[in-house]
């Protein structure tokens, strides 16, 4: 008998893992609970460090779906009966699905800024988060509130990471190299314009992205200094002052933007608490999923039959997401060759 | 500026505020500095507004600035604390209601003390008995008298006379609201509106016809900094940062300034004569200053008060402009006319920075 | 004007609103000169260091930021060894920066 997996998540985690599982000869079943496919990943622009299209990168996984998979959109999972090794998932559509092993891969939330009420999110017109700035690039018009080009942007890393006061201590890992391919694009669309970066490390952990930071530094000028922004406000004229130190001099510092940008963090979405709870599964102190083990069962849980994979387990960035979606793949046919209903 | 945005945010910090019966205690500084400010808080809730605001002439101050000056340790700050509340319970009132800041702040850090330490709690009431005979129980509602204020704003506008516009273009006044450092600071939650940007007073100019001001070194402190203030060597530490709030406002040309806290008004007043006597420079219109307000004056110029019978005579910054701006009348004769209309003296005129 | 026994703080603070118009000359003449990551070798091995407060990395710091109060003093006391160069974990050109420094400032 044909063996079904359901994969909870249409991010690029889940649909990677869908596609490979299909190939495999297993009938899947993707929820996705919004819209579309895609998750995080389709509402990007480019992607560090080779500044290839997001969209190339979705298109070319969305191709490895086959029709046979099972796709509901709109639709999550509110509750789980465990029959033996077999599951049955409610899902919010009141529709029940039967299914051998669950993958989950609801990958990262994005930190909602409004949180740093001191940073201006939502209150002053030229603050924006670097997925508005995304968002920008992808229509072509990067421009302030007031329709006028930027001569001074900066760029703040950490934005809900390693912040007690948000809760979330974590590094989110692929901001800073974020920063620094939006702050080179940015130099790309204005030359002349002053750009720079408020980084407590630059954690430039991949391949080619130091070389990509030294290419903002040497080809593109941009300033990086050292020092988390305590305070944003804003000018008659709709421009931001911050209020940062520089650490490396040792003294307070003030500089005047057109637009700052906000690099939120990711989080773990706010629906794995439910999730957790339905499908029995354990959250670390920084609320992603806990795997069996973080070296070798990474892609197993607490639980029997049910998989991890992706960002809901901890930051990843593209190339380690769709690594550990492959690695499950090979977790759940290990785990439905050895096991017979 | 994204008013939505703020909104948000200030429907996160909401605080109860109750409507009636509260003990009152004043600040040990803000009738010397604005006299008529307390006694205007009394007379609009009592006169006006039909409430119950209980006064005892025992109470002392709350210890605060000798405990911010380092100079009274905490117990003792505690036990005086204590007195006030034992006052407080002895009168069998329940919502306590500071005019200071720095004693609301004192108060609500007391309490959140002895909330997570209880042998303290138990130790300072062994302390007050010891020493006075006296019991207390803690308020169940702390409140800052600019709550109030806040709480009954839409009621003071329906029955004001005038409202905060200019009446030659019809404008909104642009108003800076300047909120102590000891509202929210330390506890963000119990203050209207938070910390980051408090609604307490800006809920007010709105109320009031008004239009907030929103600068970049808005959540500054006002110079104050008691330490700074206080010994003469760090007082250049002190001005300075009054200088830097004023730098930073006057590209927004504000009509005014309203203020929740015994020492920001009085700073923010006074500083502007000095900054204007050391170095020339003014922030008003014509060599004017910007005028600085408590809300309780504010309140009371929308009510239809008599600006002299709630001492904006004695601001250093002349009020002239203001009121002239939202069209009170008022007899310049008057203006520094005591009780049974005897000739106060006048005082003498700075050099640079014009007065009436 | 009346003096009351003090006087108003000046402020400690970098600007970086004012005219960095330095640091963008020496960028123009040596482009490393932005791509410090701060680590220090150059201070360390410094001839010059090791015996007067001279701070390389500090120096272009400061000149990123507008700090230029004591630079020219400062640069003065550079031997032009090249010992920094040798250790520089970013291959910056050191002694260029020097001579810039002196060509932009004077």
């Amino acid at each position: 008998m044909i063996k079904r997996v359901a994969v909870i998540g249409g991010g690029i985690a889940g649909m990677e893992a869908a596609g490979l599982l299909a190939s495999r000869g297993y009938d899947v079943l993707l929820v996705e609970k919004e819209q579309d496919l895609g998750g995080n990943v389709a509402k990007w622009d480019r992607l560090f460090p080779s500044k290839t299209p997001a969209s190339d990168i979705v298109n070319k996984i969305k191709l490895g779906l086959s029709p046979s998979i099972k796709v509901l959109t709109n639709r999550t999972v509110t509750r789980m009966i465990r029959n033996n090794d077999n599951f049955a998932l409610l899902l919010s559509d009141e529709t029940l699905e039967k299914v051998d092993a669950i993958l989950v891969t609801t990958g990262f939330q994005v930190f909602d800024a409004l949180r740093k009420e001191e940073y201006g999110y939502g209150i002053y017109d030229n603050v924006i988060t670097s997925v508005d700035l995304e968002r920008m690039f992808a229509s072509k018009k990067v421009l302030c509130k007031n329709g006028k080009e930027p001569k001074c942007v900066a760029f703040i890393h950490c934005v809900g990471s390693r912040d007690e006061k948000v809760n979330n201590h974590y590094c989110s890992r692929v901001c800073c190299i974020t920063a620094v391919k939006q702050a080179i694009e940015m130099k790309e669309l204005y030359p002349t314009a002053d750009v720079y970066c408020f980084y407590m490390d630059l954690r430039m952990f991949g391949r080619y992205y130091e070389d990509f930071y030294h290419d903002a530094q040497a080809k593109y000028s941009v300033s990086f200094v050292r020092g988390r922004l305590s305070e944003a406000g804003e000018t008659h004229d709709n421009k931001i002052v911050l209020k940062a130190e520089d650490t490396l001099i040792g003294k307070p510092l003030k500089v005047t933007v057109d637009m700052l940008v906000l690099m939120t963090g990711m989080e773990s979405p706010d629906t794995t608490e439910n999730l957790s709870a339905c499908l029995e599964l354990e959250q670390g102190n920084d609320r992603f999923i806990t795997p069996a083990d973080p070296y070798i069962h990474n892609n197993c849980t607490h639980r029997r039959g049910i998989f991890v994979a992706g960002a809901c387990t901890a930051p990843k960035n593209i190339p380690e997401t769709l690594a550990d979606a492959r690695s499950a793949v090979v977790a759940i046919e290990d785990y439905l060759f050895t096991y017979t209903d | 500026m994204i008013v939505d945005g703020k909104r948000k945010i200030w429907k996160d910090y909401q605080k109860e505020i109750p409507d009636d019966h509260y003990f009152y205690v004043r600040s040990c500084i803000r009738q010397n500095f604005f006299p008529a400010s307390e006694v205007m808080f009394l007379k609009i809730m009592r006169d006006e507004l039909a409430c119950d605001i209980y006064e005892n002439e025992y109470h002392t101050t709350c210890s605060g600035i000798g405990y911010h000056c380092d100079v009274v340790p905490m117990e003792t700050t505690m036990t005086v604390i204590a007195r006030q509340f034992a006052l407080m319970t002895e009168a069998g009132y329940k919502n306590y209601a500071a005019s200071c800041i720095t004693s609301f702040g004192l108060y609500s850090e007391v309490i959140e003390t002895w909330r997570h330490f209880p042998d303290l709690l138990k130790k300072i009431r062994k302390n007050l008995k010891e020493a006075t005979g006296r019991e207390f129980e803690i308020p169940e509602y702390l409140s800052h008298a600019s709550d109030i204020i806040y709480k009954v704003r839409h009621d003071i506008a329906a029955k004001g006379k005038y409202r905060l516009i200019n009446r030659f273009t019809g404008r909104p006044l642009k108003v800076v609201e300047h909120v102590g450092c000891h509202y929210s600071k330390m506890f963000p939650h119990k203050g209207i509106g938070g910390a980051e940007y408090p609604y307490v007073l800006a809920g007010m100019i709105e109320a009031w016809g008004g239009e907030v001001v929103d600068y970049p070194e808005r959540r500054h402190c006002c110079g104050f900094g008691f330490r700074q203030y206080f010994i003469k060597a760090n007082r250049g530490y002190s001005i300075a940062n009054t200088h830097k709030k004023f730098e930073s406002m006057e590209p927004f040309k504000p009509d005014m300034i309203i203020t929740n806290c015994p020492g920001c008004p009085y700073f923010l007043d006074r500083w502007q004569y000095a900054i204007a006597e050391m170095e020339g420079k003014t922030y008003g219109e014509d060599g004017h200053g910007i005028p600085v307000f408590t809300y309780e004056e504010v309140a009371s110029i929308v009510l239809g008060y008599n600006p002299w019978d709630m001492g904006l005579q004695v601001h250093q910054v002349a009020v002239e402009p203001l009121l002239n701006k939202i069209g009170i009348s008022y007899n310049p004769e008057e203006k520094y006319k005591g009780f049974n209309n005897e000739d106060m003296g006048h005082p003498e005129k700075p050099v640079n920075l014009k007065t009436y | 004007m009346i003096n009351f026994g003090y006087n108003i703080n000046k402020s400690s603070r970098i600007d970086l609103d004012k005219d960095l118009n330095i640091a963008k000359k020496i960028v123009k003449i040596e482009p490393s000169f932005r791509t410090c990551i701060g680590c220090g070798c150059c201070t360390s091995t410094c001839s010059a260091n090791n015996f007067t407060v001279f701070n390389l990395r500090k120096i272009q710091l400061q000149i990123n930021r507008g700090e230029l109060q004591s630079i020219r003093k400062e640069v003065e006391k550079c031997m032009l060894c090249g010992k920094c160069q040798m250790i520089c974990p970013r291959g910056i050109n050191t002694r260029n920066i020097i001579l810039a420094i002196f060509k932009v400032i004077d």
